[in-house]
C-alpha cells in the first residue's frame, strides 16, 4: 500500500506531529466490538409505550375498496388500528419535490401503488399482538395493471399512477451547455450507449426504528428515530405532523447500525408513528423488520439512460448528449428527484468536455419509492459514461486507458469549472493515473490477460476514472425547477455545517456536531482535530454526536450524507476550536506577559513560543472563564463554549443558465481490475482490483481505507449480486437475504488501495469525501472488465452468471427424440402453468355434479373450512392452503365459466390472505374412460403475489403443483367413495406430472 | 417478524413427542434445529399450535454404525455428523456434501433429519439420501415403519411422513469404498443450490443424482457410459428434470450445469 499523505495541522502536538493523519484507535470501537453499542432498540422506551405493526399491500397497484378492521380493533391488547383515512385526518401530505398537484402520504389512501405500501397500522401492547391484529384486518382490493419499467411507464397506454403526473412523468427538463448541436454536427464520430441501471440498496444491518410521543398539552412531538439527515427533512416532518418546527423535537440514538443514506428514508415512518402516538395518546414504538426493510424501505433509483458522444478521430470527446429517465418508484418523496440532480455539475466526469446536452425525465412506477443511497446518482451516471468510454476505445481501435487519458481535465486547470457548472476544486488526474498504473502493476496485469487468453480462458481488464463529489450544495435540487420557478421559490444554496466546542470548569474539552454518524468513527476524528488545535491528546476531548433538535445547533444541511463529514463537519469543528483557542491565547498571553502571537498550544500547556518554559497548564487557562471571568483581559469574551456555523461560498444557487456547482469537493478515483469468467458456471472472479483515491488531506488513514473497502464491498454487490427484482406484474421478488444477495467476506477480495493527496483549497482541513467513490467507480469497472473478457457490447448489472451464459453460449443441445423441447420463457413472466390428469372411479356425469356442489367442494378443496354458494356458478370459500409447515388462510372466490356439462368447465378464481394473493384460471375436461370411470384432464395458469412471492419465489411453482395435486387427489377419493390407491395417488400424480412437465417449461 | 402464539413442549421422552404429534397432528411441528422452521415462524409462514423440541432427547442424539449401515438420530446436528471421525470412511459423500449445507453457524444448530423433514428441493441431505439409497425411520404412537428415500420425498417440501409421525432417524448404507463425487453451484457459498450433483459408483456403473432443479432430488442409474452415450443420457435427464427460471438462474443454465458437471462427475467416479 502506498504512503498516505497528511497535511500538517496548524498547531503542534506533544511529539511535534499532529494527531490528524494518524490511524489512532477508534473511540467508538470498545463499545461496538463488545456488544455495548446503544442502538434505538436497545434504549429504554418511556413507560406506557405501545408497539406498532404495519399491514402492507400485497398488490403493486390496486384501489382499496374497503378496509374492515373491526376484528383487529377488538383483539386482545390492541389500542388502535389506523387506516389511511385516519392518518390523513391527523397529518398533511408530505412535500413533493416538483411542482405538481400530487399528494404523498406515509400510508396508502384510496389506492396502493407498490407492494409493501402501508395500508393500516395496528397499535398494541406488544409487537406480537400488533402483528396478530394486522392479520385480522380484511382489505378488499380492486387490482389495476402495474408498470415497473421506467420506459414502459412513459408509453401512451401505460397505467397511470397519479393523476397529477400525466403519463407518469413527474418532471421533464432539457438543458444545453456550450454548443452541443454544432459539436455533434462537426465531429467525425458519434458513439451511443443504452443503459438500464438496476435497483439496489445498501441494506444497513440495523433497520429503521421510531419511538414517537405526542404531548397533547403542548401539542408537541418528541421523536427518537435513527434518522440520518439531511435535517431539511425536519421541515417536511413537522409540516406533515401539523406542528411548527419548534414543536417537533427530533432526536437520534447514540449509535446507528449503518445507513449509507438509507436511513434518510425513515422519515415517512416518523410521520406515521407520530400520527399513531397522537391518535392513542401514548408513546408508540416501531422497529422495522427485515422483510419490511427489503420490501418497502427505500432503494436507489433504477435509471434508463441513452448517452451519446461526439468524438474526434484521436478519441477526444467533444460533446455529450444525456437522455436520462429516472425511476423514483411509486411516490416522489423528498428529497427526490435529488438522485438525478446530485451529479448535474459532474455529468462530464473527470473529463474536459465543453458541450453538453441533457434531457432529464423523472417517472413514477409501481415500485418502492427511492431515496438516499451510497453513491447517490454516481453509479447511474458513471455506468453510462465509463461504459461509453470503453465503447469509444473499441470503436476507434484504441486502448481504453488512452481514451481516458486523452480526455482528462488538465492538471494545471484547477479550480476547473465544468460545462454544467461544477467547480472542481483540486486534483492531478494524470499523476494519479501514472501512480496507479505503476504501483498497481498494470503491465503485469496485461500479461496475465494474454497468458489466460492463450490458454483459452475468459479474462478481461476494465478501467474507470471518476470524480467523486462530496458536500452537497443544498440548492442543487432546485435545478429541477425552471428559472422562473426558482425565482418564485427563493434561492437555496450552501451547506451549513455546525460544530460546538465547550470547555468545562476543569479544562475538559467537549465537542458536539450534528453529523449523525452510523459507525464511521466521527467521534475519533473530531477528537484528533480538536486535540491538535489545543495541543492536547485525543482522549482529552470528548465528542458527542447525538442530535436533539430542541437543544443542539443544527441546520437543514445537518446529518450524515453526501460524504460531508471530513470536508465540512470536521473542518467546522477545527474552526470552532480555533476561535476558542484564539481567546485562550489572549488570556494566556496576559498571564504570561507575552503577545498573543507568541502563544503556542502543546503538550497540555499554553506556552510562549520563544520561551517554552514560560507556560501555563491548558486546564488553568481553560477554566478561567468559569471561575474568574473578572480576570479575563478586556474584550476577550468568554472562552466556555463556541458554536460555529460554516458554509462554503463556492456553493451558490443554480444560475440562470442552469449551471450548478452541485458539490463543494471533488475527489478523484482511478480503478482498474482483471476478472476471469468461469467457462462452466459463468461466475465472475475478481483476479485483481486496484483503486487509486485522491480525497485531499487524509485525516485518519485507517478509516479512509475502511471507507474504501466498505464502498468497494457494496459496489461489488451491486456489480455481481444485488437487485431489487420485480416481476412484470409488480410483484416484489427479493424479500429476503436468500434472494437479495449481499457479498460476504468470502466473496469480497482485498482491493489494492493507492493514494494521492491534493488538498482541497475550499475546506478547512483540505479534506474531501471518500466514502462513496467506489460505489460509483467499481460497478462499471467490473462491467468493463467483463465486457472485455466476453467481447460484449452491452452488459447489464448485476452480472448474474445465467444471464452472462445466455449472452455467450450457442444453441442448446436438442432434447432426445420423444421429449418435448423447452418453451422459451419470457423474461419477467412468472405465471405458473401446468396441466395434468387423474382417473376417478365414477362416471363423468357424477363427477360433474360433484364439481358444482359446494358440499363436495368443501370436502375436496385442501383445507377448506366452508363454501358459500353465491350462485350456481359462483362460490366463496375459506381455505387453509399449505405445503410442509407453510400454511396460510385464504378467502377464495371461484366462478365457473364455459360450462359444457358433463364434458368441460373453466374455473376462474382468486384467493387472498395474510401471506399474499393468487389468481388462477383452469379448464377441467371430463371424458369416460371406458370402464365406467372418468378420465379427468386439467390445465391451469396461475399468478401468485404478495408476501409469499417476495420470500418464497423459488418454491411457488412446485407448491402450486402440490396443492393442485391435493385437490384432484381429494376429488378422486371423494368420488370413489374410498377410491383405490391404484386408481389415484398423490405420488403417482406427482410422478406423472414430473414426466409431463419435463421439458415443458 | 414475531411469531403467532404457540405452545412449546420440551419433550423429555420420545413417547411425549409421539403423544404431542398424535394429539395435535398437523398443528404440531417438531423443532429439530430450527434453521428453517424458526424463520418460518417469525415470518408467520408457519403457525403451528404446538412446537415440540426434541433436542434434549439423548436417545435421538446417536450416530451408529452397524452391519454396514450408519444410522443418525433425529437430534444429531449437522456439525456433529461432520465432526464424526468415521464419516469420511463410512459415508465419504456426506463428508463432501455437508460443508455445503448452509454455513458453519447454521450447521451447528441444524439437524440431518430436520433437513430431510423439510424436504427443500435444493437441500443437500435429501440429495445424498436419494443418491445413496438410504431409509427414513418413522415412528408414531401407532406404528414404526421405514421408507426408502424414493418413497419418502413426494414433492416440493412434501414428504410421506404422516402428521402423527416423527422422523426418528435416518440410515445410510455405508459406501464401502465405492467412489463418489459431489459438486454444487450456488450464487454464493451456502446459498440454495442452483444445481447440486452427485455421482456414486455402483456395481454395474453409476448412479447420478441432481438436486435444486426438480421438486425433489432425482437419480438415474446408468451402466458404464462415456462419450456420446453419456452425453445423451445426461441431456435426456437434464430435460426430464423440468428446470424452471427464477431470479438466480434460468432453466437452460440449470440444464447446462447438469450436462457439464454431470459429465465431469460421472467420469470422475468411473475412472
Amino acid at each position: 500500500m502506498a504512503q498516505v499523505a497528511a497535511r500538517p495541522a496548524s498547531s503542534v502536538d506533544m511529539e511535534g506531529r499532529p494527531w490528524v493523519g494518524r490511524s489512532i484507535e477508534r473511540v467508538e470501537d470498545a463499545a461496538l466490538l463488545t456488544g455495548r453499542g446503544r442502538f434505538i432498540d436497545d434504549l429504554g422506551s418511556p413507560p406506557g409505550t405501545l408497539h406498532a405493526a404495519i399491514l402492507r399491500s400485497p398488490h403493486a397497484h390496486a384501489d382499496i375498496v374497503s378496509i374492515d378492521a373491526e376484528a383487529a380493533r377488538r383483539a386482545p391488547g390492541v389500542a388502535a388500528v389506523l387506516t389511511g383515512e385516519q392518518v390523513k385526518a391527523l397529518t398533511s401530505s408530505l412535500v413533493v419535490g416538483v411542482k405538481a398537484p400530487v399528494e404523498c402520504w406515509p400510508i396508502a389512501t384510496e389506492r396502493v401503488r407498490y407492494v409493501g405500501e402501508p395500508v393500516a397500522v395496528a397499535v398494541a401492547s406488544d409487537r406480537a399482538r400488533a402483528e396478530d391484529a394486522i392479520e385480522l384486518i380484511h382489505v378488499e382490493y380492486r387490482p389495476h395493471a402495474a408498470v415497473v419499467d421506467p420506459l414502459a411507464a412513459l408509453a401512451a397506454d401505460a397505467p397511470v399512477l397519479h393523476d397529477g403526473f400525466p403519463g407518469n412523468l413527474a418532471s421533464d427538463r432539457s438543458f444545453s451547455y456550450g454548443d452541443p448541436a454544432q459539436a455533434f454536427a462537426d465531429a467525425p464520430h458519434r458513439f451511443s450507449i443504452d443503459i438500464h441501471y438496476p435497483r439496489n440498496s445498501c441494506t444497513p444491518i440495523e433497520t429503521y426504528g421510531v419511538i414517537a410521543s405526542h404531548d397533547a398539552a403542548e401539542d408537541a412531538f418528541d421523536i427518537l428515530a435513527n434518522f440520518q439527515g439531511p435535517f431539511s427533512i425536519h421541515t417536511v416532518i413537522s409540516r406533515a405532523l401539523k406542528v411548527p418546527g419548534n414543536r417537533l423535537r427530533l432526536r437520534t440514538p447514540p449509535d446507528s447500525g449503518g445507513s449509507f443514506g438509507v436511513k434518510q428514508g425513515v422519515f415517512p415512518y416518523i410521520v406515521l408513528i407520530g400520527a399513531a402516538s397522537r391518535a392513542v395518546g401514548r408513546p408508540v414504538k416501531w422497529i422495522e423488520d427485515r422483510l419490511e426493510h427489503l420490501t418497502a424501505s427505500v432503494s436507489a433509483t433504477n435509471r434508463s439512460t441513452t448517452l451519446s458522444a461526439a468524438v474526434a478521430a484521436d478519441g477526444k470527446i467533444l460533446a455529450l448528449d444525456w437522455d436520462q429517465v429516472e425511476d423514483c418508484g411509486a411516490h416522489l418523496r423528498a428529497p427526490e428527484p435529488a438522485t438525478l440532480y446530485r451529479m448535474h455539475g459532474n455529468l462530464t466526469g473527470a473529463y474536459d468536455i465543453r458541450h453538453v446536452k441533457v434531457r432529464n425525465r423523472v417517472v413514477v412506477t409501481n415500485k418502492t419509492p427511492t431515496g438516499l443511497n451510497r453513491g447517490f446518482g454516481g453509479p447511474q451516471v458513471y455506468f453510462a459514461l465509463e461504459r461509453l468510454v470503453q465503447r469509444i476505445a473499441i470503436g476507434l481501435s484504441r486502448d481504453p486507458l488512452d481514451v481516458i487519458k486523452r480526455n482528462l481535465v488538465p492538471a494545471d486547470a484547477f479550480p476547473y469549472r465544468t460545462a454544467t457548472g461544477a467547480l472542481l476544486d483540486s486534483g492531478n488526474y494524470q499523476e494519479a493515473i501514472a501512480k496507479a498504473v505503476d504501483h498497481g502493476k498494470l503491465a503485469e496485469l496485461r500479461e496475465r490477460r494474454e497468458e489466460a487468453r492463450a490458454q483459452g480462458r475468459l479474462y478481461g481488464i476494465g478501467f474507470t476514472a471518476v470524480v467523486e463529489p462530496s458536500v452537497s450544495n443544498m440548492g442543487y435540487i432546485t435545478t429541477v425547477l425552471t428559472v422562473a420557478e426558482r425565482r418564485k421559490a427563493g434561492p437555496k444554496n450552501g451547506a451549513q455545517a455546525t460544530a460546538t466546542v465547550a470547555l468545562d470548569p476543569v479544562g475538559g474539552v467537549t465537542v458536539h456536531v450534528a453529523s449523525v454518524p452510523q459507525g464511521q468513527g466521527h467521534r475519533t476524528v473530531l477528537s484528533q482535530v480538536v486535540a491538535d488545535v489545543f495541543g492536547l491528546k485525543p482522549q482529552d476531548v470528548r465528542v458527542n454526536t447525538e442530535i436533539d433538535t430542541a437543544k443542539d445547533a443544527w441546520s437543514i444541511a445537518s446529518g450524515n450524507y453526501a460524504s460531508r463529514f471530513a470536508a465540512a463537519v470536521a473542518g467546522t469543528a477545527k474552526l470552532a476550536a480555533e476561535r476558542i483557542a484564539a481567546r485562550l491565547a489572549r488570556i494566556a498571553a496576559s498571564q504570561l506577559n507575552v503577545e498573543p502571537v507568541d502563544i503556542v498550544f502543546a503538550s497540555g500547556f499554553v506556552a510562549s513560543k520563544h520561551n517554552p518554559e514560560n507556560r501555563i497548564a491548558f486546564s488553568r487557562v481553560a477554566a478561567l472563564s468559569h471561575w474568574s471571568p473578572g480576570s479575563l483581559p478586556d474584550d476577550t469574551g468568554q472562552a466556555i463554549r463556541e458554536t460555529l456555523f460554516w458554509t462554503p461560498p463556492e456553493l451558490t444557487a443554480p444560475d440562470d443558465e442552469d449551471r450548478i456547482n452541485s458539490s463543494l469537493c471533488h475527489g478523484f478515483i482511478f480503478d482498474f481490475c482483471g476478472v476471469e469468467i468461469d467457462r462452466t458456471t459463468f461466475e465472475t472472479r475478481i483476479d485483481r482490483y486496484v483503486t487509486m483515491h485522491d480525497c485531499g488531506t487524509i485525516l485518519h488513514p485507517g478509516m479512509v481505507n475502511g471507507q474504501i473497502r466498505g464502498g468497494f464491498a457494496q459496489a461489488l454487490g451491486a456489480a455481481l449480486y444485488e437487485e431489487y427484482a420485480y416481476a412484470e406484474d409488480g410483484s416484489f421478488l427479493t424479500g429476503t437475504f436468500a434472494d437479495y444477495l449481499l457479498p460476504t467476506t468470502a466473496e469480497v477480495p482485498e482491493p489494492q488501495i493507492i493514494h494521492l493527496a491534493t488538498p482541497s483549497p475550499f475546506t478547512p482541513l483540505g479534506a474531501k469525501g471518500v466514502g462513496e467513490g467506489n460505489s460509483m467507480s467499481t460497478p462499471v469497472c467490473i462491467a468493463n472488465a467483463v465486457a472485455d473478457a466476453l467481447g460484449l457490447a452491452d452488459v447489464t448489472l448485476p452480472l448474474v452468471p445465467a444471464r452472462l451464459a445466455d449472452l455467450v453460449r450457442g444453441p442448446e443441445p436438442e432434447p432426445p427424440a420423444g421429449q418435448l423441447k423447452a418453451a422459451p420463457a419470457r423474461a419477467g413472466d412468472r405465471r405458473l402453468r401446468g396441466d395434468g390428469s387423474a382417473s376417478v372411479n365414477r362416471a363423468p356425469e357424477h363427477v360433474w355434479t360433484m364439481l358444482l356442489d359446494p358440499g363436495t367442494l368443501q370436502a375436496v378443496i385442501p383445507g377448506c373450512q366452508r363454501v358459500d354458494r353465491v350462485s350456481d356458478t359462483h362460490f366463496r370459500a375459506e381455505v387453509t392452503l399449505g405445503i410442509g409447515p407453510v400454511t396460510g388462510r385464504y378467502r377464495a372466490d371461484v366462478q365457473l365459466f364455459d360450462l359444457d356439462p358433463p364434458h368441460a368447465v373453466t374455473l376462474r378464481g382468486s384467493a387472498e390472505g395474510a401471506l399474499g394473493f393468487g389468481n388462477a384460471e383452469g379448464r377441467i375436461m371430463l371424458e369416460p374412460d371406458g370402464k365406467g370411470g372418468t378420465r379427468l384432464r386439467y390445465g391451469y395458469d396461475a399468478a401468485i403475489g404478495g408476501k409469499i412471492a417476495s420470500i418464497g419465489g423459488r418454491l411457488l411453482d412446485g407448491a402450486a403443483r402440490v396443492i393442485i395435486g391435493q385437490f384432484f387427489a381429494a376429488l378422486a377419493r371423494e368420488a370413489g367413495g374410498g377410491a383405490s390407491a391404484s386408481a389415484f395417488s398423490l405420488p403417482a400424480l406427482l410422478g406423472w406430472l414430473a414426466r409431463l412437465f419435463g421439458g415443458r417449461r | 417478524m414475531k411469531p403467532a402464539a404457540f405452545d412449546y413442549l420440551r419433550a423429555e421422552s420420545v413417547d411425549e413427542v409421539l403423544e404431542g404429534l398424535s394429539n395435535e397432528g398437523g398443528n404440531a411441528r417438531v423443532l429439530a434445529g430450527g434453521q428453517s422452521l424458526m424463520a418460518m415462524l417469525n415470518m408467520r409462514l408457519a403457525k403451528p399450535k404446538l412446537l415440540i423440541d426434541i433436542m434434549r432427547l439423548k436417545e435421538l442424539n446417536r450416530i451408529e454404525e452397524q452391519a454396514g449401515v450408519v444410522t443418525i438420530g433425529a437430534s444429531v446436528r449437522q456439525a456433529a455428523l461432520l465432526a464424526w471421525p468415521e464419516l469420511a470412511r463410512t459415508l465419504p459423500l456426506l463428508a463432501l456434501a455437508l460443508p455445503w449445507v448452509g454455513h458453519v453457524q447454521t450447521r451447528s444448530r441444524g439437524t440431518i433429519c430436520g433437513s430431510l423433514a423439510h424436504a427443500d428441493p435444493s437441500a443437500e441431505m435429501p440429495l445424498a439420501l436419494i443418491a445413496l439409497g438410504g431409509q427414513v425411520h418413522l415412528r408414531s404412537a401407532r406404528r414404526r415403519r421405514r421408507l426408502a428415500a424414493s418413497e419418502f420425498f413426494l414433492g416440493m417440501m412434501a414428504t410421506a411422513r404422516a402428521e402423527d409421525e416423527l422422523i426418528e432417524a435416518v440410515s445410510f448404507p455405508a459406501q464401502g469404498g465405492s467412489r463418489c463425487a459431489f459438486r454444487e453451484v450456488a450464487r454464493r457459498h451456502g446459498d440454495f443450490a442452483i444445481v447440486a450433483c452427485v455421482a456414486v459408483a455402483t456395481p454395474n456403473g453409476v448412479r447420478f443424482a441432481v438436486g435444486g432443479v426438480a421438486d425433489i432430488p432425482m437419480a438415474r442409474d446408468w451402466p458404464r457410459l462415456d462419450g456420446s452415450a453419456l452425453d445423451d443420457a445426461l441431456n435426456g435427464f437434464a430435460y426430464e428434470l423440468g428446470a424452471r427460471n427464477d431470479v438466480h438462474a434460468t432453466a437452460r443454465y440449470r440444464r447446462d450445469l447438469v450436462r457439464i458437471i454431470g459429465r465431469d462427475l460421472v467420469r470422475e467416479v468411473l475412472q
